[in-house]
């Protein structure tokens, strides 16, 4: 049927003309889209996935226009394409263009994200494309405009593209919620729904959390293509025993040289924007020759000068690239035949993702390095080879109940055409996330838009949405602007400006980091120890210091957690341990690990270790589950309570992926006698329940919601003065929701989403039991060992427990300093 | 409500509340600071949901202090109201207009920015920038510099002042508090909707925390 088409004989000769040989793949998402099919393309970059969505759409329009496709365009949109990323939408703009104008269609591409600029946006408003390239962000603010049913009420397809990224985040549920209302919107056809997706553990439901609203099953499609991929680890030459968190990646700068020399293009993947800035910095300092060959990117960097490192890597102009996730998705650039990965990627996909940004061509080798930032991550390096001999790849369960989006998304509606509560409660009830809805928590959600949650009537003033004629509706200008200008998922940290006092700009650094520091703290930015004298405004004052001491910030990158799947792979990687040394990762570590064996012990897959030592901070107990960074955070609280039930005793509380650290001011309560009561399942329920009260853990939680669900006024530019009387912090808000409103919906949705996702019973009982049932060593090292050290120096992210009383607490610190 | 503590300025009595104000006995004045009254209405009138019960529960908390020292002269060293009016101001309207034998005095702060003719109609008495009585001298902002006609100690607010206290074991506390020199104080935010700035203890200064609706002495 396909072949026989008009469509898919005008494509055929054009793509034999050109000498390209579609695969089989692409043929058959042609063949699915002819017949009004929806799916999933699973299929990794740089093979032809965009035109087995897009070609089929034109396939298909030809079809539908046989004699008038080359002499009239439709006139409104047909073909809307959602990517994550606005570093993508150039280039796929680009070649859909270019296919356009050779086939003589005469359809227009636009481009609708952050980076468009009001005049593009004008223009898109007096004449529609028939096709549009738009960020999950600008579709919602599209929805948030008066004529928007107009714009959408004829288009025919809608394709999803890196679906595996938005799935399991709250971007991807905006994206679902926004098809929902497409399909509510369309005046005659149907849409045809399409995801394009590289390979995660759960792609059938990845397909199924899509296609929801469509209420199909529709297909998946996947492309058979063998890709190689070669990892390399980049061995320090020396490695010490003491593994200092984040210390040492920067003095490897110099291994790198060689091999960008030796590469056409290299992409550097460093975890967070600060340390890209610093990475950047470093690569300039050992190789000055490397000027102007080299260029930073990530997302808080200018948009032209973004798109100017775009293109000049296309134009093969540029040796390297410092980048964050802003590049890790999409567009190919052919140059690239190198990637550096600085720091753990934390997971399976990523990673591979990730060496899939070089050697792009069909039989090409994808080549990675890896470069740890402290030498454990060797045995992390170790363990991400062994699982992609394995082919186990991590899931992305989907979100559920996301209120603070859906908050979020009812404003949008108010704001733009308004909305009629039934209809909405309908379509939103179609979609994977809020299938489960009760029409108790959707009415008490039009109650928090509507009133604003509990108040004291007479005297209350209230307004954000307000009913007309049984319409909700945003009628004031000042809080749709403001509403507007807050429309998306992400929150991301602020960053601000590092400069001398006496003027100079040193780069640039996360709030979250400074924020932790007091004045006259030193720490590192941009190769430099630096003093912080004060913060003003959007600016953090500093004076070079010759301390030797500083404070590495534990960056962002530390809080993304090891997946529960690499965690398992990685205590297996320890039975390797001074044991088999056939990788050159484990060969290399063997000092630390004989250090390890000699002060305590190296934990075996069935092992569960605990050391306990005493230092000058006070009395530590070590456990290492090896169950990533998340997991850890939620068992040590649960573990720091059950221990406080003891005794009244306070916690201090740090994690990092391979285990936890409980300190105390004093002894801790631990011995062979009890230690493996402490992960009885019995009572688990009511203990997370209690610990998550205790440690206040849903406060981190609460910040992003808070955020999206528009309790959090960030204020803009230009509107700083004004916008003052608004501000609040996340921290105030949720003492604030915590005494005085605790059944607050936004509120209760960070408790319920630290249940879901980190306490999650079922995935908690069977780590504990797993714990409980492993023979447990408990040991008492003199002195910390390389296991312990970086999770004993991380000062920040510490969490924080107690059963004493807190006037008592408060007795005992100044005690204790009056007898220092 | 716990009982105050006796704190003596210059031979004033004056009682510390672990509620977030002084109660000068001499004078009979009660004196709080960074009310912030109609902050929460503020936020909801622009869409910004929070809950109303914290305004209701610290104009309850100044109804207690003032029937617990029926002081003659309530004075707010500043920020008494948050923003522009809202209903939220007429509830404590009414409350003013139950408590009209109390003489109140108002030295602004930088986010009180109601209409002159406001203040008047609630008997409230202005003072722009320094309130004089007795020994003492009253403003908003503790970086006031004293012009050479005002002298005595001065009580402020604006900064909203909490004390951090750390112990062994990385432990860390942090509570609002009083924070006293010689010559001046910083008084606690008496708004339970806002946040504090942290402010260290010096050998001379002398830091009450406020603890569980109690008062500590923090010593080092």
């Amino acid at each position: 049927m396909l072949q026989e088409s008009k469509g898919y004989g005008v494509i055929k000769k054009w793509l034999e003309k050109k000498d390209f040989h579609p695969f089989e793949f692409q043929e058959q998402t042609w063949e699915q889209i002819m017949q009004g099919g929806s799916g999933l393309v699973n299929a990794p970059t740089g093979c032809g996935k965009t035109f087995s969505v897009f070609l089929g759409t034109l396939i298909q329009y030809i079809n539908q226009h046989p004699n008038q496709y080359q002499s009239k365009a439709p006139g409104h949109l047909q073909l809307l394409w959602i990517t994550p990323l606005r570093a993508l939408a150039k280039d796929i703009c680009r070649a859909m263009e270019a296919v356009l104008a050779e086939l003589e269609i005469p359809w227009t591409v636009g481009i609708r994200n952050g980076d468009t600029s009001t005049s593009e946006r004008q223009k898109q408003k007096r004449k529609v494309p028939e096709i549009l390239i738009i960020t999950p962000e600008s579709l919602h603010l599209l929805l948030a405009q008066k004529d928007c049913s107009s714009v959408f009420a004829h288009v025919q397809w809608v394709a999803v593209d890196e679906w595996h990224e938005l799935m399991g985040s709250k971007r991807g549920v905006q994206v679902e919620l926004a098809i929902t209302r497409l399909i509510g919107m369309q005046v005659k056809d149907k849409i045809c729904l399409w995801g394009i997706s590289a390979t995660i553990g759960n792609l059938e439901e990845a397909k199924e959390v899509l296609l929801a609203p469509l209420q199909e099953t529709g297909c998946i499609i996947r492309a058979i293509i063998d890709k190689k991929i070669e990892v390399h680890s980049i061995i320090p030459d020396e490695i010490s025993e003491y593994p200092w968190a984040g210390h040492l990646g920067i003095k490897l700068a110099e291994k790198l040289i060689p091999i960008i020399e030796a590469s056409n293009s290299t992409l550097i993947f460093i975890n967070t924007r600060g340390m890209s800035e610093t990475w950047y910095q470093t690569i300039l300092t050992v190789a000055p020759q490397l000027a102007g060959a080299i260029a930073l990117h990530h997302g808080s960097i200018e948009p032209e000068l973004r798109a100017w490192v775009e293109d000049a890597l296309h134009a093969q102009k540029l040796k390297a690239v410092v980048c964050t996730a802003s590049l890790d998705l999409g567009v190919d650039f052919r140059p690239v035949d190198t990637v550096i990965q600085v720091g753990s990627p934390k997971g399976v996909a990523r990673f591979l993702q990730r060496a899939g940004r070089s050697g792009h061509g069909p039989g090409e080798i994808s080549k990675l390095y890896f470069l740890p930032t402290h030498s454990l991550e060797l045995v992390e390096a170790a363990a991400l080879k062994q699982a992609i001999i394995e082919n186990k790849i991590e899931s992305k369960d989907p979100m559920l109940l996301c209120f603070d989006v859906l908050i979020q998304y009812l404003c949008t509606l108010a704001v733009g055409e308004g909305f009629d509560a039934n209809t909405i409660l309908k379509e939103i009830k179609t979609s994977y996330c809020f299938a489960d809805i009760s029409l108790e928590e959707w009415t008490e959600i039009l109650l928090h838009i509507t009133q604003g949650g509990i108040a004291l009537n007479q005297y209350d003033e209230y307004h954000k949405v307000v009913i007309e004629n049984g319409i909700y509706k945003v009628t004031s200008r000042k809080i749709a602007m403001r509403h507007r200008m807050h429309i998306g998922t992400i929150v991301s940290d602020a960053m601000l400006k590092v400069k001398f006092l006496g003027g100079g700009y040193v780069g640039v650094i996360e709030e979250y980091f400074i924020s932790r520091l007091d004045p006259g703290d030193v720490f590192t930015l941009a190769g430099r120890n630096l003093e912080l004298v004060m913060i003003k405004d959007m600016d953090v004052l500093v004076r070079k210091s010759s301390a030797k001491k500083s404070i590495v910030p534990s960056w962002n990158g530390g809080r993304m957690s090891l997946t529960a799947n690499l965690g398992a792979i990685l205590r297996e990687t320890f039975n390797k341990a001074l044991v088999d040394e056939s990788s050159i990762e484990i060969r290399s570590l063997r000092h630390l690990f004989q250090t390890q064996a000699m002060l305590s012990k190296i934990p075996r897959d069935n092992e569960l270790l605990i050391e306990q030592i005493e230092s000058k901070d006070g009395y530590h107990l070590l456990v290492y589950p090896f169950e990533g960074r998340q997991v850890h955070e939620a068992m040590s609280a649960i573990l720091a309570y059950r221990i406080a039930q003891i005794m009244p005793i306070s916690f201090s509380i740090a994690m990092n992926d391979y285990g936890f650290e409980l300190l105390s001011d004093q002894p801790i309560p631990v011995d062979d006698s009890n230690v493996q009561e402490l992960f009885n399942t019995e009572n688990l329920f009511a203990d997370i329940q209690k610990s998550i009260n205790s440690a206040e853990m849903s406060k981190r939680k609460f910040r992003d919601i808070a955020v999206i669900g528009g309790l959090i006024f960030q204020g803009f530019p230009g509107e700083h003065k004004k916008a003052r009387h608004l501000q609040s912090s996340a921290a105030l808000l949720y003492k604030v929701f915590e005494e005085y409103e605790p059944d607050n919906i936004l509120f209760r949705q960070a408790f319920r989403e630290l249940m879901e996702q980190q306490m999650e019973e079922h995935r908690l009982r069977a780590a504990l039991d797993r714990m409980y049932h492993s023979k447990i060593l408990v040991c008492f090292p003199k002195q910390l060992t390389p296991l312990a050290f970086p999770i004993v120096v991380d000062g920040l992210n510490r969490n924080s427990l107690s059963s004493e009383k807190l006037e008592d607490r408060v007795k005992k610190m100044q005690e204790q300093l009056s007898k220092s | 409500m716990n009982a105050p503590i006796l704190y003596q300025i210059q031979d004033q009595q004056c009682w510390l509340s672990a509620e977030r104000a002084i109660f000068w006995e001499n004078q009979s004045s009660l004196i709080l600071s960074d009310t912030h009254f109609g902050k929460t209405g503020h936020f909801r009138k622009n869409g910004i949901g929070v809950p109303q019960a914290v305004f209701h529960e610290d104009l309850q908390r100044m109804m207690d202090l003032l029937s617990f020292f029926k002081p003659a002269r309530l004075v707010v060293v500043g920020d008494l109201f948050h923003s522009a009016a809202n209903l939220e101001l007429d509830l404590f309207a009414k409350w003013r207009s139950d408590f009209t034998q109390l003489e109140m005095v108002l030295v602004k702060g930088n986010h009180d920015i109601l209409a002159e003719h406001w203040y008047q109609e609630h008997q409230i008495k202005v003072e722009k920038a320094v309130y004089q009585l007795g020994p003492f001298q009253f403003a908003h902002d503790p970086m006031h510099t004293t012009d050479s006609h005002e002298t005595g100690f001065l009580l402020s607010g604006h900064l909203h002042p909490g004390v951090s206290l750390s112990g062994m074991g990385k432990q860390n506390l942090h509570f609002p508090c009083f924070y006293f020199t010689k010559t001046s104080c910083i008084l606690p935010t008496f708004s339970r909707f806002s946040g504090t700035a942290t402010v260290k203890k010096k050998k001379d200064n002398t830091i009450f925390a406020i603890v569980n609706q109690q008062l500590i002495e923090i010593t080092r």
